[in-house]
């Protein structure tokens, strides 16, 4: 029992020349009961998982599980993008055209069940990579690794003797018998998340891909021939034009024109006779009042305030215009006020050419709601 | 680099019966000795053509596309003939190490690392000519469906779409399936090298592999589940390629024989290759009885057949255009025969249908000289076969006034010496690299290596 208190020994090994002495020992160890041990060879022997009564492999099964896998993720993902996501209408086919999705499932199902497989067998099952463990390395594997066959028979195997195996060795003709230790360094390393080296690896590759992003993506895409949409023969808003005499790249409308979904405007100059004679044709419903505050936030309340108070978040670059609460604007008919988005006021252009006719009444109404907000009646608090 | 030994990796084949420790040295010798000037020539070679082409490629990138012939109405020009060619050469290296090891042909043994590498390196040069062509390969991204800022996906309903699908499936399923073959091997290789960095690295690749046959168990379970899964993978891929054309509404293209027509060729010119590149290895590593010439005889036979499935279908195609009583269907092949495009036609014709037939003859089929002349031009006129059918078929289509003539540029005959360059720069560095056939495979067929049992 001297084995006992040796506790590195790993596993009593042996080689054999040929497989045939092999199988006749593997034979006897399972006919004793013994549940650790192993064959090893360079290649597969026939018949063997047999002799060790291995259970049939399950990795068919993993195969089926994760080729099914595949094809449900392939028909999720083009039902979801074709159908569902962003319908496109090819040929006047439904949008969810299984046909033509078979291509796509049939390879997503055979990627993921070939793929997934083998990662499930090396890694999973083999729990590769294991370079420490005891054979690794050993004299016996190099043996194995040329022209032998070899057996081991584990220390922890419940009917493991060390003396008794070693003999037995001997009986079935091995050509070498070997004790494989483990190794005293593999057994008392323990790999550690803030080793030095490994945050020093870490913090190379995160300033490796920081700098490969910042130059690819402020630098590189800038470069030809990777500049090919930046450079066109177009004039582009905001940018100055040689061909025109005035320099701008931005035209007005030519005089006299009036621009789709526009109305000639009658009151040019005349704010009086605006104020008199145009109505607003929206009733302030809850619609017209949200179309009202979006297009107010917009172009209005930079200058106005959000509440139309006049409090500009332009930081004093334009003068503040006068409140929108003030007795005069209240008094105001919708018409009036619509003839200052029109032509403009004072300091104020026309914002004609950005609103439609509908969202101008609409802002219009929306202003009505934020005056009477602040100027209640006594009969609107109920 | 000599190897003296007259091992075998088929027991019927050859009368020797090497012993295991010879097998393992006569394997890893090319990996362990410095290589002959005739290694470097043939790396010198490939390596220009592969510079020719990055340089023509460059050129492209940088100036844009007009460097090219391709032109209205022949928008798909060399760079689409040469994926399709650089894909059908992949699929040999798949049929021989899937679909022959599910038929049990044991004579693959001995070729079939060789050629799921050559698969691999083939599908890396075609997978690049789809991003080649469009001129801005940086943008290749939106091919996948990636979520993007755009909100847009890419349109499963096209056959390009099931292009990308099912080329990037096909490299990493065949580069799986090498890796495990490799793995084994990879573990005997770091118990016998005595260099350090070589140690070091074939340590990380074999993971740690023990030869435990509680692992081998599993093992050859994966192994035939990838083979099966490999096999209806190398048909469908093919299959997908034909697709690009045959879903068009192009006359020429719209034939329902495409995809069992774009099989038969892609094994043809497949097996061409690896004929080819087999007898230029075989000489320059003085392995010649690795791959012995009972296997190329065989490969010769399977392109006598697969040639003969071409031809049949080339006749097919003519028959039903005559048949349909499609006019417009009619005029394409009449066009093919006897059109501007005629000579691509009849180089087309002679070298995959006539030629092959001189393989009817065991002299011929054992002829080395021969049947690599033989090999040659078949590829040849499957590149034909691709440029018949793209480009013949383009440019003539429905309006007779946009009808062109399409001439390849010399930017284009770059980048197609390039492929050529790409390919061959990877099949002589592997040689050197990884071993050429399978150790672990060779080991389990020599006699007496399996144990008798009763």
């Amino acid at each position: 029992m001297e084995n006992k208190e040796n506790r590195n020994l790993y596993a009593v090994g042996a080689l054999f020349d040929s497989p045939n002495k092999l199988v006749a020992f593997a034979k006897k160890l399972v006919n004793e009961g013994y549940r650790f041990w192993d064959v090893h060879s360079s290649y597969p022997l026939h018949g063997l998982p047999k002799i060790m009564r291995l259970k049939w492999s399950p990795l068919g099964y993993v195969a089926l599980v994760l080729g099914l896998t595949g094809t449900l993720t392939g028909l999720f993902l083009t039902y979801w993008t074709m159908s569902v996501d962003y319908r496109l209408t090819i040929g006047g086919k439904p949008w969810f055209s299984f046909p033509a999705f078979v291509p796509v499932l049939f390879e997503l199902t055979v990627l993921l069940a070939s793929v997934g497989t083998a990662i499930v067998m090396l890694f999973i099952i083999f729990k590769l990579p294991n370079n420490r463990h005891p054979l690794h390395d050993s004299e016996y594997l190099k043996k194995v690794s040329v022209d032998k066959c070899g057996i081991i028979v584990e220390s922890h195997d419940a009917k493991f003797d060390y003396q008794t195996i070693r003999s037995l060795f001997g009986e079935y003709g091995a050509s070498e018998v070997v004790d494989i230790y483990y190794n005293e360094e593999e057994i008392a390393y323990k790999p550690r998340v803030f080793e030095p080296k490994f945050i020093v690896f870490l913090v190379v590759i995160a300033i490796l891909t920081s700098a490969f992003g910042y130059l690819f993506n402020n630098k590189v895409l800038y470069l030809p021939p990777f500049d090919f949409m930046l450079k066109q023969f177009k004039v582009n808003p905001q940018s100055e034009s040689m061909f025109f005499a005035d320099g701008f790249g931005m035209r007005t409308p030519v005089a006299g024109t009036v621009a789709r979904g526009q109305r000639d405007y009658p009151f040019k100059g005349k704010p009086d006779e605006a104020g008199e004679k145009l109505v607003n044709p929206l009733l302030s419903t809850n619609d017209v009042l949200e179309l009202g505050k979006r297009k107010y936030n917009t172009f209005c309340s930079p200058c106005h305030g959000w509440r139309g108070e006049g409090d500009s978040r332009l930081n004093g670059q334009f003068p503040n215009p006068p409140s929108l609460h003030s007795e005069k604007v209240r008094n105001w008919s919708d018409g009036r006020i619509y003839h200052v988005i029109m032509e403009g006021q004072n300091i104020m252009p026309s914002y004609a050419s950005q609103l439609t006719e509908k969202e101008r009444w609409a802002i219009i109404l929306y202003i009505r709601a934020l005056q009477r907000s602040l100027n209640a009646k006594q009969e609107d608090v109920k | 680099m000599n190897i003296e030994i007259d091992y075998t990796v088929e027991p019927e084949v050859v009368k020797n019966q090497p012993s295991h420790s010879s097998v393992n040295d006569a394997i890893a010798a090319p990996l362990e000795t410095k290589p002959s000037i005739k290694y470097y020539i043939a790396l010198g070679i490939s390596g220009s053509l592969l510079l020719t082409g990055a340089i023509c490629l460059g050129f492209s990138f940088y100036y844009g596309v007009g460097l090219w012939g391709n032109n209205q109405p022949v928008g798909w020009a060399i760079p689409i003939v040469n994926f399709v060619f650089w894909v059908g050469i992949g699929h040999a290296g798949t049929l021989i190490s899937a679909i022959l090891f599910l038929f049990r042909q044991r004579w693959r043994t001995g070729i079939a690392r060789f050629a799921e590498a050559m698969t691999i390196f083939a599908v890396i040069t075609a997978g690049l000519f789809p991003l080649i062509h469009t001129g801005r390969p940086w943008l290749a991204g939106y091919l996948f469906p990636l979520p993007n800022q755009h909100h847009l996906w890419v349109n499963f309903t096209s056959p390009l779409i099931w292009d990308v699908f099912a080329v990037s499936t096909y490299l990493t399923v065949s580069f799986v399936f090498w890796y495990v073959g490799l793995i084994p091997d990879l573990a005997i290789l770091r118990d016998r090298t005595q260099s350090k960095v070589k140690k070091i690295i074939y340590s990380i690749f074999s993971l740690g592999w023990r030869h435990s046959n509680r692992h081998w168990h599993h093992y050859e379970m994966l192994y035939l589940i990838l083979a099966g899964f490999a096999t209806p993978l190398v048909l469908s891929v093919h299959t997908i390629v034909s697709f690009d054309f045959a879903v068009s509404i192009v006359p020429g293209w719209h034939t329902t024989i495409f995809p069992p027509y774009f099989v038969a060729g892609a094994i043809f010119s497949g097996f061409a290759m690896v004929q080819n590149v087999l007898i230029v290895v075989r000489k320059i590593f003085h392995i010649e009885h690795i791959i012995s010439l009972d296997t190329l005889e065989k490969m010769n036979k399977v392109m006598l057949a697969t040639g003969m499935m071409v031809g049949y279908a080339y006749g097919v195609e003519f028959f039903i255009a005559w048949y349909s009583g499609n006019p417009l269907e009619s005029f394409v092949f009449f066009n093919r025969v006897f059109g501007n495009y005629a000579w691509a036609y009849w180089i087309m014709v002679s070298c995959n249908v006539i030629f092959t037939q001189l393989f009817w003859f065991k002299k011929i089929r054992r002829n080395i000289p021969i049947m690599f002349v033989i090999g040659v031009l078949v590829n040849v006129g499957m590149w034909f076969e691709r440029f018949v059918i793209v480009i013949s078929t383009l440019s003539k289509d429905f309006l007779p006034s946009s009808w062109g003539y399409y001439k390849p540029t010399l930017v284009d005959i770059g980048i197609l010496l390039g492929s050529f360059g790409l390919f061959f720069t990877l099949v002589i560095l592997f040689i050197r690299a990884l071993p050429v056939v399978s150790i672990s495979e060779v080991k389990a067929v020599i006699k007496g290596s399996q144990p008798q049992h009763h």
